[in-house]
């Protein structure tokens, strides 16, 4: 017979666990609620995911608020690991979470939306994202991306337009083989230290001096390959386009922000003490993935006819100027990439935004896709303000100052200064002149050429609702005035990540 | 009020833009005017408080921005400075004025008054981000009203203008975050305040590797030699209006910026580059002094003869003392005030005849007197004739050059020469002569409204000619102090015989060859 287990509950720190249970108490709710009384309209749901969402934004206000009093906290057996960097990225997938969902209230009907369950996977992907950031337990972390994973690939099938499945398979195929490269490079790394915890497998390696360095590279080779995936790093972003384009626009602009903040917290983590121990390999692997994707992707998007799949490409390209933050690997540069990441969710969550609100459900004559550029030609004359504002978010993604990214890229270039990566800077440098191009290519023809699809400038905004509008709103007072809070968020960002020993 | 002076001054016209959105468009102009009018008035007021005697900087104001990272709005003038700050007031006023019939007139009034707050933040700037800042932001005005007013090949032009500076200014950016780290490394804060950077002294490799960065942003602003391509199609494209502005205000953010960046920052390498740079500068003077002679557009003369003066500002500069300096400066004002006006007097005869080309006119003088004769004074403004304020700057720069190099300072001394003649030999083909064209004959003489436009820029390049002690005084002033701290800064044996010790006792040395001849 067994021996009964005695654990006593203060040490199982059940508080490291809250923010991730509140969104799964959601979602299991919003499925109770509909079982019970069906046919409710989208916006209870909207509204209950909301404010399951706001509860889970204060626990994490209060988990910052214990953690720069006490420090890192474990918990659960010590799988669950809250440091500053679960925390910030929490805050990152939540709070762009909470900008998102209102998308849902558009003006036209879209039968996602009136699924219940759409809102239950909504909530179960935020709480796996949540997982996958609050642990060094490899395990854990598989775990929570392929929950995350399969709710993501679900949501993007019940978009349900011609594109949508083609998507959603391509996603998921693609994101089955990176759980695959995950699960054997998690393998050779317990093999060679017999540990499935990443601080623990860093000692262990350290101890014996690298001494299995082949397998070591491997593993970092499988590794990187899932994270090159997850991330859409050249070459393995081949899906991101077509699943951006198959997706709503909304759903477009979330992908392209909250998947990846929790994969590259996985990811510093994991390549923290490997790009740290000096291994030359891995440092021209790096490298080298930054430099093309920035490049090759900036490339790409200089040549798409719509505005959807090029602002996939930039994303991309965007995901590349981040990634340097993880070979730069100081804490400048880790501080650099949760700045830039929030500054990057307000602006490019807007411009999405902004194509969502012009989203059309038939496509006019003369039109192949359903944003190509044509169709905001000469928007200054028919929707000016619309127009403005679009010229903002570009403008913004484009680095020109003082809108946000330009602070973001700022502060990453600098990083890559400090730490003495001087042609990587200037490649950062002129890979944002080149993205300035296809930015002003939108601008050029909102503001400089005639109408083409009619003078009526109610159709830029025929999907809108008040609850777009506020988060447009919302994006763009972000956008402006980022200036003012760049410093607070850099030391918030800096002291958290440096308390984290990062 | 005074005391925030230059904010109000940078904000007037951006909160003044803001509020324009609610002017019904009928009556957008007279708000226009006023609100320029008030922004011109406030930098006479400026110029009244300012003090002459004073070499450094004036109204300093300091708000903490991102004080983590050492990012501080801080702006202040001397006596660099302030004169642009006024010109640029001064250009928006009269441009906003004079603007003719403009179709959407009310969206171009609210650009040119972001544009505005653009301008005099570069100038009023003292922090490097702030100055980036609206350095970058002023290409987005400029971008729109040459990609919505500008000529048939408007987009293409537009652009090209905004990625040639886009890129460069990258560059830039690099290096003001280089300058930075090492401020950081020395001091053991971040700062991007260019008086913080003034104090530091930089190695001599370092310096060489900074000032390209540098100047790759600068070059292409001004834009110097081999990086000039974007600027003949963005006058050609642009509306008058916009090639005004251009020409008056936005190319200087080049050479001003070289005088507050370059020359104290990186004195050695200032040094090292003199003779490349200035070879440079006279390519710009002569090379396109002969392109624009071969132009058949009357604009195109004037946006070459524009490049070909700039050429003598950078050679002013890179003269590294106080002669070539001041003069470098006060031809940029005089440039400024020149070309502006050539620019308008091309859109004078533009509106009438809706072409250009200089074979279209001819005989001009019979018809058009008064036009003629404003045309004939800045023309003779243009190629320096003396009591003109060009004269001044000119003469300045060549004696400062004259110092360092004497070849090259006659070579530049050509290329005004070439200069003179291929604005007159323009003014030839478009006034004498017999009038050919039937369209021609019947031309209205210029209006009220552009007299308005006009008149004040003939005063100001006649008055500035005949007696420029008011602006050159306090110009002078600062860029001894200038020269001083470079001179104080620099490592090299070389820049210590390019850049003079104002110090130093002034003693003249009679050779023993004068005293051999005396006996």
């Amino acid at each position: 017979m067994l021996a009964p287990v005695n654990i006593p509950l203060e040490s199982l720190n059940v508080m490291t666990l809250t923010p991730m249970l509140i969104p799964i108490i959601g979602a299991l709710l919003i499925l109770v609620v509909d079982v019970l009384k069906g046919g409710l309209d989208k916006s209870l749901y909207v509204v209950l995911s909301l404010l399951f969402l706001a509860m889970d934004f204060f626990s994490l206000l209060s988990g910052a608020g214990v953690f720069s009093q006490n420090g890192t906290m474990l918990g659960m057996f010590d799988v669950m690991l809250v440091d500053g960097l679960a925390i910030l990225a929490q805050f990152i997938i939540v709070g762009a979470s909470m900008l998102f969902i209102p998308l849902a209230l558009t003006h036209k009907r879209f039968h996602e939306f009136s699924y219940p369950e759409f809102f239950a996977l909504f909530l179960f992907m935020i709480g796996g994202f949540q997982f996958m950031v609050a642990t060094d337990n490899i395990i854990l972390v598989f775990v929570g991306l392929e929950t995350s994973s399969l709710a993501l690939y679900t949501l993007i099938a019940m978009h349900n337009r011609d594109k949508s499945f083609e998507a959603a398979v391509k996603y998921f195929t693609m994101g089955a083989l990176a759980a695959g490269f995950f699960s054997f490079g998690a393998m050779i790394f317990y093999a060679l230290t017999g540990s499935v915890e990443i601080h623990k497998i860093a000692l262990i390696l350290a101890a014996n001096g690298y001494a299995d360095m082949g397998y070591v590279l491997v593993g970092v080779a499988f590794m990187l390959a899932a994270f090159a995936f997850k991330l859409s790093l050249i070459p393995f972003h081949t899906w991101a386009p077509d699943v951006y384009e198959g997706s709503s626009a909304a759903m477009a602009g979330y992908m392209s922000i909250v998947p990846k903040i929790a994969a590259f917290v996985v990811a510093m983590r994991f390549f923290e003490f490997l790009v740290h121990s000096h291994i030359v390999w891995l440092e021209i692997v790096l490298y080298a993935f930054v430099v093309l994707t920035m490049t090759a992707s900036n490339m790409w998007a200089l040549v798409q006819t719509d505005v959807k799949r090029m602002l996939a490409y930039s994303s991309i390209s965007h995901a590349g100027f981040v990634m340097a933050a993880i070979l730069i690997g100081t804490t400048q540069a880790n501080s650099a990439l949760f700045l830039y990441w929030v500054l990057f969710s307000f602006t490019n969550l807007g411009s999405f935004s902004m194509l969502w609100i012009s989203r059309q459900k038939h496509l006019p004559a003369g039109q192949s896709s359903d944003h190509s550029y044509n169709k905001f030609a000469g928007m200054i004359k028919t929707a000016p303000m619309t127009a403005v504002i679009m010229g903002l978010f570009m403008l913004s993604l484009a680095g020109v100052p003082p809108f946000a990214l330009f602070w973001g890229k700022l502060y990453m270039i600098s990083s890559a200064v400090t730490s003495g990566y001087t042609i990587l800077a200037l490649i950062m440098a002129l890979n944002s002149a080149i993205a300035g191009y296809y930015y002003l290519k939108l601008i050029v023809y909102m503001f400089m050429k005639e109408p083409v699809v009619g003078t009526n400038g109610s159709m830029y905004v025929s999907n809108a609702t008040i609850a777009l509008k506020t988060i447009i709103g919302i994006a763009a007072i972000g956008t402006i005035f980022a200036f003012v809070a760049i410093n607070p968020l850099l030391e918030f960002i800096t002291a958290f990540v440096y308390n984290s020993g990062y | 009020m005074l005391d925030h002076i230059l904010s109000v001054l940078i904000f007037f016209p951006a909160l003044a833009a803001v509020f324009g959105f609610m002017i019904q468009k009928e009556s957008m102009r007279a708000y226009g005017i006023a609100a320029s009018f008030i922004e011109f008035v406030l930098a006479l007021v400026l110029w009244y408080a300012f003090d002459n005697h004073v070499a450094g900087m004036q109204f300093m104001e300091s708000i903490p921005l991102i004080p983590a990272f050492g990012i501080n709005y801080t702006l202040g003038v001397d006596g660099i400075s302030v004169f642009i700050v006024i010109l640029s007031a001064f250009f928006t006023f009269l441009g906003i004025a004079s603007l003719t019939d403009t179709p959407r007139e009310k969206n171009m009034i609210i650009t040119l008054l972001f544009l505005q707050m653009t301008m005099v933040g570069v100038f009023a700037a003292l922090d490097a981000i702030v100055f980036y800042t609206f350095w970058e932001l002023s290409l987005v005005p400029m971008l729109y009203i040459i990609g919505a007013w500008g000529g048939p090949l408007r987009v293409y032009a537009s652009i090209k203008f905004f990625l040639y500076t886009f890129a460069g200014s990258l560059v830039m950016l690099v290096g003001m975050l280089f300058m930075a780290y090492f401020y950081y490394q020395a001091a053991g804060v971040w700062s991007f305040s260019i008086l913080d950077w003034y104090r530091l002294v930089l190695p001599e490799n370092f310096q060489l590797w900074l000032f390209l960065a540098f100047f790759i942003g600068f070059a292409i602003k001004v834009p110097m030699f081999p990086f000039h391509t974007w600027l003949p199609y963005a006058h050609g494209q642009a509306p008058t209006i916009g090639s005004v502005i251009l020409a008056a205000i936005l190319l200087k953010m080049g050479t001003y910026a070289f005088v507050r960046f370059s020359l104290p920052l990186f004195p050695d390498a200032s040094a090292y580059f003199m003779i490349p740079i200035a070879v440079l500068a006279i390519i710009m003077v002569i090379y396109t002094a002969m392109v624009a002679y071969a132009q058949k557009d009357i604009k195109q003369v004037v946006a070459y003869s524009s490049i070909s003066h700039m050429g003598i500002i950078i050679l002013g500069t890179f003269a590294l003392n106080v002669e070539g300096i001041s003069g470098s400066i006060f031809l940029m004002l005089g440039h400024g005030v020149v070309a502006g006006a050539l620019f308008m007097l091309v859109g004078v005869i533009y509106d009438r005849r809706h072409t250009k080309l200089m074979s279209e006119f001819g005989g001009l003088a019979h018809v058009m007197p008064r036009y003629a004769t404003i045309f004939g004074i800045m023309l003779m403004a243009s190629v320096g004739l003396p009591l003109t304020i060009n004269f001044v700057g000119e003469f300045l720069s060549l004696l400062g050059f004259y110092q360092q190099s004497h070849i090259l300072t006659l070579l530049a001394g050509t290329g005004i020469i070439v200069g003179a003649i291929y604005m007159l030999a323009a003014y030839k083909k478009a006034f004498f002569g017999d009038i050919t064209k039937e369209e021609n004959k019947n031309l209205s003489d210029v209006n009220k409204k552009e007299l308005f436009g006009l008149i004040p820029l003939v005063i100001v390049a006649i008055w500035l000619g005949v007696y420029p002690k008011p602006v050159l005084d306090p110009i002078n002033n600062s860029v001894e102090a200038i020269v001083q701290l470079m001179h104080e800064k620099s490592t090299t044996a070389l820049a210590k015989e390019r850049i003079p010790d104002l110090t130093a006792p002034k003693v003249v040395v009679v050779k023993e060859t004068i005293i051999e001849e005396v006996n």
